[in-house]
């Protein structure tokens, strides 16, 4: 039973948890390791020339070949960051110098919040044009999508890898290559957060030039993520924070930036975090992506049937409807029922679902939605949370309607 | 205890002074683009008194039934009186105890008539 592995079910045994795209509930395993920075090697890393700093030092570099391993990359392609977020916004400043008054960046309507206005902000600080890649009536990236947008001017293009909101997996390795034919030039980055927990990341499949994911959003702590970077394109970046840690020389005339990724991470980073996230890609291995999948799959089909079954027409699926197209994430809308007011009534029943814009207003702007209810599944979750939630919202539209 | 008590669905259900006032003195329209609510409201004012309401819109319970509650308030009270209302007023007189999430949902019909009291 891996619900048993989940501490947070002890204190709340009555919830049900379907906000997994938020946030997923952390295992013992990962809170362990946490503490055990706190408790046991609570020293800083790199500059200690006593064991106990240098056996920290040892651990998070030993996560960041986990994390290299789990995503097909060399060590020195990971930096560690504080979140998707900060990996991305910190990108967008690493890569100024590529971005021209005659170039256009582009994005796409799918995107979070956070894989839009960095581009966004980045494009207005070169004088450059952002342009948007729109995705298909079901929510989704295909190469129709960037067939107009993309010129031998694109200088950036980002891409989700799933979108948060309608939980839609785009093909990846398809559509980098699609790109990379339209626009020779560009660098790839991609938003993989809703991705890392669900299904597996190759990087050299891929062939993108950045990808960002959180931590917390695959079992690990918050305030940790990592940002991958292709090793021969990081080698000809500047860094976007300074600081301790990041230099090996500084005179007032000039300054000598370590190695990769070193130079890209000044300062302590939130080491307890990155021993947790050691435990998060742990706990991922053990479990198995095919497994994952499965179960993933079995969730989305048990949802789908069952909210057809008991709400037929009053209910409108976002995406294509089909189980296999999803990864974790399922957003409906109730007719002329408000979403605020369904997650509200769904949370007095201790069903946690998110209702809302999910930080994506361009998607629902394009799309004319005000806001969708969004359902999301981690490996606790079972077909049981499912009744439940279809039991509760039974209920909710009745007392709505 | 439940946000969606008995008179708030009452409201939300049968919302009082809906529709347009045809000859209307004051109107404003109020917009809260994170969740889609919208509010479009109408006033007949006379020698400082509000004579009439008329309120569509759409959006959530909370916010409907609030704009309900505090539009049929408003009617026939001096327009002095209802421009220094207080969030904290309408809060009393929905009963509704919001989280700060929410609290923009029942603030909406409050922004909408303190714009109409302004416009001309």
């Amino acid at each position: 039973m891996l619900k048993e592995r989940f501490p947070l079910f002890k204190k709340h045994p009555e919830l049900v948890y379907l906000d997994s795209a938020a946030t997923k509930l952390k295992p013992a395993s990962v809170i362990a390791a946490q503490t055990e920075y706190l408790e046991a090697s609570s020293t800083n890393i790199a500059r200690g020339l006593y064991p106990l700093a240098e056996g920290t030092t040892a651990r998070v570099d030993a996560v960041r070949k986990a994390a290299a391993d789990f995503i097909g990359s060399d060590p020195e392609e990971i930096i560690f960051t504080s979140g998707t977020t900060a990996g991305l916004n910190m990108a967008a400043y690493m890569l100024e110098n590529f971005i021209t008054l005659e170039g256009n960046v582009v994005a796409t309507d799918l995107e979070h919040h956070s894989n839009y206005l960095p581009w966004k902000e980045l494009a207005k600080r070169s004088s450059a044009e952002f342009r948007l890649a729109a995705s298909t009536s079901t929510g989704a990236l295909d190469e129709e999508s960037f067939e107009g947008v993309l010129d031998e001017h694109t200088e950036l293009v980002a891409l989700t890898a799933v979108s948060n909101v309608s939980g839609i997996i785009n093909d990846i390795p398809s559509l980098v290559r699609f790109i990379r034919k339209r626009a020779p030039h560009a660098i790839i980055i991609i938003d993989a957060a809703q991705r890392a927990a669900h299904l597996p990341i190759d990087v050299r499949e891929w062939d993108a030039d950045m990808i960002a994911f959180s931590g917390h959003k695959m079992y690990g702590p918050t305030g940790i993520g990592i940002l991958y970077g292709k090793k021969s394109l990081l080698d000809t970046l500047p860094p976007a924070v300074f600081g301790g840690g990041m230099v090996s020389d500084a005179y007032a005339e000039e300054t000598v930036y370590r190695e990769v990724p070193a130079r890209f991470e000044a300062g302590t980073p939130d080491i307890a975090a990155i021993f947790g996230l050691g435990e998060a890609f742990r706990f991922l291995e053990e479990i198995g992506f095919e497994k994952i999948r499965e179960h993933d799959l079995a969730l989305q089909a048990h949802a789908l049937s069952e909210l057809r079954k008991v709400f037929g027409e009053d209910i409108q699926i976002i995406g294509s409807g089909k189980p296999e197209d999803y990864a974790g994430i399922l957003s409906f809308t109730f007719g002329s029922l408000h979403p605020h007011d369904i997650a509200q009534l769904l949370g007095e029943k201790n069903v946690a679902v998110r209702a809302g814009e999910h930080c994506a207003a361009p998607f629902h702007r394009v799309k004319r939605l005000a806001a969708t209810t969004r359902i999301s599944f981690g490996i606790y979750n079972e077909k049981s949370d499912i009744d439940r939630l279809v039991a509760a919202l039974k209920e909710v539209t009745r007392i709505l309607s | 205890m439940s946000l969606y008590q008995d008179h708030i669905l009452d409201h939300y259900h049968n919302p009082r002074n809906y529709g347009n006032l045809p000859h209307a003195t004051h109107h404003a329209e109020a917009l809260n683009p994170t969740c889609g609510d919208s509010l479009a409201l109408d006033l007949n004012i006379e020698d400082g008194i509000i004579k009439e309401v008329g309120f569509t819109g759409k959006g959530c319970a909370i916010s409907l039934a609030s704009a309900s509650l505090l539009f049929e308030e408003a009617k026939g009270k001096e327009t002095v009186k209802m421009q220094v209302l207080a969030p904290e007023d309408v809060l009393k007189l929905t009963g509704l105890a919001l989280s700060p999430v929410r609290m923009k949902c029942a603030l909406l019909s409050l922004e909408t008539l303190k714009k109409a009291l302004k416009s001309k």
